[in-house]
């Protein structure tokens, strides 16, 4: 589990929040909420490890993450507002080298079947860069298909996305905390996870 | 799934910016033509006159390696910065230093490694005698990677900086000079009838300790750019 108490961060003078505490339980979803340029994305990046907090602690499983280092990025995955893929390489090499980033080998057979899961099916083997924003939105998204991580920090994971893929994201963070996963998001669009309930935080 | 081990992490980074070098032509060539347009550039400024070309050409060969390698240094991490796989490296669950030596690994194959095959060509506009040529391109195997590996640190630390460019070449540059003092050393030696293990060892010696440092001080300067 997470656990976040009494966190402070500021970016240049400007106080973003302070004496944040909340805990976040296998099984459990929360969204972030706030106004544009409340700290949303840089409490994620906080709980990444990006950004060194003025003050408080963040412990995964009881031990303070900056101790826990590598141990703590196997167990979560973020997504940011970056799609992390390279418009040289297809959509396949894209995931399968974001998979190997993060330790896991994927083969082919499973790198294909979880695009076209995505909706990528016949667009696997082009290069990203003719692919639309939607489209390579969907490729970052597969990584969650092939991830194992037990913590999901996702910053705005539906930007761009049609309606049926926000189903299928919906789809998936139910089966993500179905297997007793986390997951900790940011979004500005309605997001819902049926037989869930959505814990909020908001800063303002 | 299966784990990756910390080698073939290794070696997914160096195909990975290897393929994508290889999509980008442009960007391996550019360096390339800069080092064979500057080298080429002194037999026709200073003159014919055989002795001198002999004289000059290590130090010509080796400032105009210096300086194409610092043209490519700026691309080496400012690309993944751009589009997020550098963050996505910081949370590797492997090793950052790995992933480091990996991407200086292949930098140095797409602008290191043609400079040193281009070399004897460029030897013979100086009139070099053959001995002399190797123990140039000798000096240029042991050298072109610590500049890869030195200039990576200038590279992450000047990270996402308006004119980092410029930054990055006053950062890196003093930090070459031993490596070309000992290289073109190296070749004065040969040519003087002397011998150049002493030179090659110390470059060795540099070497060494640039691998096993580098990538542990780039990691950390990129955690603190990406800040």
């Amino acid at each position: 589990m997470l656990e976040v108490s009494n966190l402070a961060c500021s970016r240049g003078d400007h106080r973003l929040f302070s004496d944040l505490s909340f805990a976040l339980y296998p099984g459990q979803i929360m969204q972030i909420q706030g106004a544009n340029g409340s700290g949303k994305t840089s409490l994620l990046r906080t709980l990444c490890g990006f950004i060194i907090p003025d003050d408080g602690k963040i412990s995964w499983c009881g031990e303070d993450v900056r101790e826990l280092d590598e141990a703590y990025f196997a167990e979560m995955m973020y997504l940011g507002h970056l799609n992390a893929i390279k418009d040289e390489l297809s959509a396949l090499e894209n995931l399968r080298i974001s998979a190997g980033l993060s330790g896991t080998e994927l083969n082919e057979k499973d790198a294909v079947a979880a695009l076209r899961r995505m909706g990528l099916r016949g667009r696997e083997r082009l290069p990203t860069k003719v692919l639309s924003q939607g489209q390579r939105r969907r490729v970052a998204l597969a990584r969650l298909l092939v991830s194992d991580a037990r913590l999901w920090i996702l910053d705005e994971p539906l930007t761009a996305l049609d309606v049926g893929a926000v189903a299928l994201i919906q789809e998936l963070i139910a089966e993500h905390l179905a297997r007793l996963g986390m997951v900790i998001f940011t979004t500005h669009q309605p997001l819902e996870v049926a037989g869930m309930e959505m814990r909020s935080l908001s800063l303002s | 799934m299966k784990k990756l081990s910390l080698f073939s992490l290794l070696m997914l980074v160096v195909r990975r910016d290897l393929v994508l070098a290889m999509r980008r032509r442009a960007d391996v060539l550019t360096t390339l033509i800069f080092f064979v347009m500057v080298v080429s550039l002194f037999p026709l400024g200073v003159g014919p006159e055989m002795g001198m070309l002999r004289k000059m050409a290590p130090g010509v060969l080796w400032v105009a390696a210096l300086l194409a390698s610092m043209l490519s240094l700026g691309r080496l991490f400012s690309a993944d910065y751009l589009d997020g796989t550098l963050e996505q490296m910081l949370l590797a669950p492997q090793s950052l230093s790995v992933l480091v030596l990996g991407k200086m690994a292949s930098h140095w194959m797409v602008s290191g490694l043609p400079l040193v095959l281009m070399t004897p060509v460029l030897g013979l506009q100086f009139d070099m005698s053959i001995q002399a040529i190797g123990v140039l391109i000798l000096g240029l195997l042991l050298g072109t990677p610590i500049l890869s590996m030195v200039g990576a640190i200038g590279a992450a630390l000047t990270l996402g900086l308006r004119g980092g460019g410029v930054l990055l070449s006053l950062l890196v540059l003093p930090l070459c000079i031993p490596v070309l003092i000992f290289g073109t050393g190296a070749v004065e030696a040969v040519t003087s009838g002397l011998s150049v293990s002493s030179h090659l060892s110390l470059m060795g010696a540099l070497l060494v300790l640039a691998l096993v440092f580098t990538p542990w001080v780039t990691a950390q300067a990129l955690r603190i750019s990406m800040e």
